[in-house]
């Protein structure tokens, strides 16, 4: 046992000191490695974490949200579809929801308004998301314009700003009273932009959706199990992003994995046929290729994985977010809460360093059954 | 030191670390669930459908409200210009109740 253990670590030896004698080569091949290991365990890191933020904010989403549809845009929806809707059986609440997007032509950013009658949400008061307080240069007490459809601005004073650790929620929201929200979009009375529908049985559900639907066919009614079905498809691998940084990644290692299997070096082949000539048994030979390909690959695999673990949850995935941003001028801020699931990284290993490793040694191991003297000659 | 211990001793700190991974993020879990780290009542009570991860397109701000054509209602032949569109895909299609 202990005889079998010195001879795979005199083999080790011999296989690291043959990659140093190619340093150069086997320096680029790990640093290539390195990189591609790092963006796939990135974006594994980063879905796994926005799909548990998405699903924090969801499990506070209303049962059921019922817009109105005309000629294919959505539109306000009277109140008085409220008033019917919470006479359907099964339903509990119907709120109204006053909400709307702000273009900011003073920097070019997008605000999402909404108004709420809370304590800080009182008329003149507003509640900012710290992306908005950002852009605007704004601290709490301080009074910011809004631009109005009439010729006097809406001056609103900062009463919270909410904190960095929300930014994934309210970057972007300002929250204001009914009346400035009127007052600032010159919102017609009678009027909300949704409702916000709570059942007292969520099994009832899709009857509940069936009732409006029937009662007001111009009403679009969408289930809390549909939006969160749409943050699966924006996460699943299948989703634009992940499928397009997948793509990439996959064909760099493929390409980088052919390279390995399609041959050795001439260099390469002339140490097969010595070792062989000297002595050395083809499974000795496979076993050097074995341990030359771990060499790279684990490496790789860890430091690949470990930098990209602080990629994403100590720097906020910089590389991802720079393509997330597009143009928006508003980004938010976000330190992701960490996700580790170790189902998917056994995976990412197997997918990487067992092909890896497959190609070093399936060239090796043609060349190891030639004879000693062709290896060397060829 | 040999070279092969450093190897393995470097193997064995990367996997030490690895394993230390889910450990980290456990901790870090329990301590965003902390009062101190919710995110404020009043958030909570707006019932917010949607994360704020890109603000320059209204689809996808807020993509779980958006329609499959929100992208191109800008007038009738209208392409999809936003760099984060290509990005977020539209929701998937609702089952009609």
């Amino acid at each position: 046992m202990i005889r079998t253990g010195e001879r795979q670590r005199n083999i080790l030896e011999f296989a690291l000191s043959s990659l140093h004698r190619r340093r150069g080569r086997n320096l680029s091949l790990l640093a290539m490695y390195v990189l591609i290991i790092f963006v796939l365990a990135s974006l594994l890191f980063f879905v796994s974490a926005l799909k548990r933020e998405a699903a924090l904010v969801l499990h506070d989403a209303p049962d059921l949200i019922v817009q109105r549809m005309i000629a294919g845009r959505q539109e306000l929806i009277p109140v008085e579809y409220g008033a019917e809707i919470a006479s359907i059986r099964g339903v509990a609440e119907v709120r109204s929801r006053l909400w709307g997007y702000y273009f900011d032509s003073w920097n070019g950013a997008n605000y999402t308004v909404i108004a709420h009658n809370s304590p800080t949400g009182t008329e003149g008061g507003a509640a900012i998301g710290s992306g908005v307080a950002r852009s605007r240069k704004v601290k709490v007490g301080e009074m910011f314009p809004l631009r109005t459809p009439g010729t006097e601005p809406l001056l609103l004073e900062v009463k919270t700003i909410f904190p960095d650790s929300s930014d994934l929620r309210a970057a972007d929201l300002i929250i204001i009273s009914t009346a400035d929200f009127s007052r600032l979009f010159n919102f017609p009375v009678g009027k909300v932009t949704d409702l916000a529908v709570t059942v007292t049985n969520v099994r009832e559900l899709p009857t509940v959706a069936a009732k409006i639907a029937s009662l007001h066919p111009d009403s679009r009614p969408i289930l809390k199990s549909e939006i969160q079905r749409t943050y699966q498809s924006i996460f699943d691998w299948r989703g634009g992003m992940t499928l397009l940084i997948l793509l990439s990644a996959v064909l760099s290692f493929i390409i980088f994995a052919w390279d390995r299997a399609t041959g050795l070096s001439a260099e390469e082949r002339k140490e097969i046929g010595i070792l062989k000539s000297i002595g050395w048994e083809t499974s000795d030979v496979l076993l050097l290729k074995f341990w030359e390909g771990c060499a790279i690959s684990l490496p790789a695999f860890l430091l690949g994985v470990i930098l990209a673990y602080g990629h994403v949850f100590f720097l906020s995935a910089p590389l991802f977010s720079q393509a997330l941003k597009g143009w928006s001028i508003l980004y938010p801020r976000f330190q992701l809460v960490p996700v580790v699931d170790i189902s998917q990284l056994l995976v990412l290993f197997f997918l990487t360093v067992i092909p890896y490793t497959t190609a070093t040694i399936i060239p090796s191991w043609r060349t190891a059954t030639i004879d000693p003297d062709a290896a060397m000659r060829s | 030191m040999r070279n092969s211990s450093r190897f393995l001793l470097f193997v064995v700190v990367g996997v030490t670390v690895i394993a230390l991974l889910p450990c980290h993020a456990h901790y870090r879990q329990q301590a965003s669930l902390r009062p101190m780290n919710r995110p404020p009542e009043e958030l909570t009570e707006l019932q917010l459908t949607d994360l704020c991860l890109v603000t320059e397109a209204r689809h996808t701000r807020h993509p779980s409200l958006a329609d499959r054509h929100a992208p191109f209602q800008e007038h009738p032949l209208a392409l999809e210009f936003f760099p984060s569109g290509s990005f977020i895909l539209p929701p998937s299609p609702h089952d009609s109740p």
